[in-house]
């Protein structure tokens, strides 16, 4: 057990850097579409419910092998410039994640918009405060503050969601307990270890997300 | 007193069912993604070189067979851990898995080679048609030469845990750039799709497939066997379980006497791959 804890750890890299970019291009995909979701207009509107609806209505697996294998699929694709984005796994593992989370995240932020108490607007706009400094200066800190928990797990879900990264040739933490596996016929050390890395993961980011929690959020 | 025996008559008979369910009754495990060895048809049902040579050897053994299906990775745990009791999945006997299961003779050889899609710059390689790793020599060096030039800086794509990957990893051929899929299948895509430069497998895998799909995948480079590519494919078996190794070994025995092995390798692969 202890030889194979090197090359998990290479893959333990793999993991930690397709989750920092996924969580980041998905917040801000996230932040993009919570506005969008929340705007009166009924066809950005629609459009907005019509992405969040979709990729959270789908297997993320499903999402990884038709960005993967789909989209390699179409000729006129691999003959533009796009290819030199799809052709590497690792793109198509950050897109499809992304795309993913974002639409968790809209939904999160979105509900925390619209449960933002109407007094705060009101008593914003009865000073003088205009809607546009309302929503960046008022709305926008509430909302973030409120979402926090629901962040967290949404972190949590994605670090557990990259291991299908290891069926598109990604050699993330899985899939280097894959290889040891096949290796050493040895399932169960194998997938343990993985297992283990993955708790601890979770662990640390669950104290970072308590501790941003108590220092920013909502004092109950 | 009348429904007593007939409760009493129906338990001995579901007893006697299940009992002889059981006796001399076998499953067998293979992975149906790696035609001509073994695949599925449109509906599902597992068919295939080895699925139709699993029956013949039940048959001969007079046992019961089932054959269930399990992905490639976790084939051989899932034999020792008795999810099944064989393996007939295009398996070859190589030394490192024999550490840790037992093999029948082998019943089928075939060689591997290096696919690629038709205008790749490496078609056509300056190598002999075939190399044996067991002879050596300066032919098989002078070839082996040859492809490690022609892969260095190319992407090698081949299934994982396999002896197509052992052999790529061996160093024979220098250090490639690697990558590893779970089925034959999305190595065959991504080498059409142009993410593979170059491909290794069973050279039956990728002429099956180039005739199935009408994509311009053609072999290139010499044939490979001996060394990493192990000595034949045989039914793989719980080591311990020595009555069911020896009733396979009698029966390969008797199917190639009868002429069953040869009959059904020629169907499945176009030319006689019996060993």
């Amino acid at each position: 057990m202890i030889s194979i804890f090197p090359s998990l750890l290479n893959g333990v890299v793999i993991t930690l850097k397709l989750l920092v970019s996924s969580m980041f291009f998905g917040l801000l995909i996230g932040m993009l579409f919570a506005i969008l979701r929340i705007n009166k207009n009924p066809i950005i509107n629609k459009f907005a419910y019509g992405y969040s609806y979709f990729f959270r209505g789908t297997p993320l697996l499903v999402q990884l092998y038709l960005i993967y294998y789909g989209l390699a699929n179409i000729e006129f694709l691999r003959n533009s410039f796009f290819w030199a984005i799809i052709r590497e796994p690792y793109w198509c593992a950050i897109i499809a994640f992304s795309l993913n989370t974002g639409a968790y995240t809209s939904e999160i932020l979105r509900s925390a918009f619209q449960t933002i108490k109407e007094g705060y607007i009101e008593a914003a706009q009865s000073l003088g405060v205009t809607k546009m400094i309302t929503f960046y200066r008022i709305q926008i800190p509430i909302a973030i503050k409120q979402s926090l928990p629901a962040y967290g797990n949404e972190i949590i879900l994605m670090l557990k969601g990259t291991s299908l990264a290891s069926v598109i040739t990604i050699m993330d933490l899985m899939g280097e307990a894959r290889k040891v596996n096949v290796l050493t016929f040895k399932p169960f050390e194998a997938f343990i270890t993985a297992g283990i890395i993955y708790l601890f993961l979770t662990f640390i980011i669950h104290n970072i997300v308590k501790y941003l929690e108590k220092k920013y959020g909502f004092q109950t | 007193m009348n429904k007593i025996i007939k409760f009493g008559l129906g338990i001995i008979i579901s007893l006697f069912l299940i009992l002889s369910a059981n006796a001399g009754s076998i499953k067998i495990g293979t992975e149906g993604a790696y035609p001509p060895w073994n695949s599925k048809d449109a509906s599902g049902k597992l068919i295939g070189f080895e699925v139709e040579l699993a029956n013949a050897l039940c048959e001969i053994m007079k046992h019961n067979c089932t054959i269930v299906e399990q992905d490639w990775d976790g084939m051989i745990p899932a034999l020792t851990s008795k999810k099944f009791d064989a393996i007939m999945a295009g398996m070859s006997i190589t030394e490192e898995r024999m550490k840790t299961i037992n093999f029948s003779q082998g019943y089928a050889d075939e060689v591997a080679s290096l696919a690629v899609m038709k205008g790749s710059s490496i078609e056509n390689m300056d190598t002999p048609e075939g190399i044996n790793l067991n002879l050596g020599g300066s032919d098989v060096e002078k070839a082996l030469k040859t492809l490690t030039s022609s892969l260095s800086g190319k992407t090698v794509c081949t299934q994982i845990g396999t002896i197509h990957q052992n052999f790529l990893e061996s160093g024979d051929v220098g250090k490639v750039n690697l990558k590893t899929y779970k089925t034959q299948d999305e190595v065959n895509l991504d080498l059409t799709n142009g993410r593979c430069d170059v491909a290794l497998a069973a050279a039956v895998a990728f002429t099956d497939y180039a005739e199935k799909s009408g994509e311009a995948v053609v072999l290139t480079g010499p044939t490979f066997s001996g060394g990493a590519f192990g000595n034949g494919v045989g039914v793989g078996i719980r080591k311990g379980d020595s009555k069911l190794l020896n009733d396979f070994n009698a029966a390969i025995d008797k199917a190639r006497d009868d002429g069953i092995i040869s009959k059904l390798a020629t169907k499945w692969f176009g030319f006689d791959a019996s060993m």
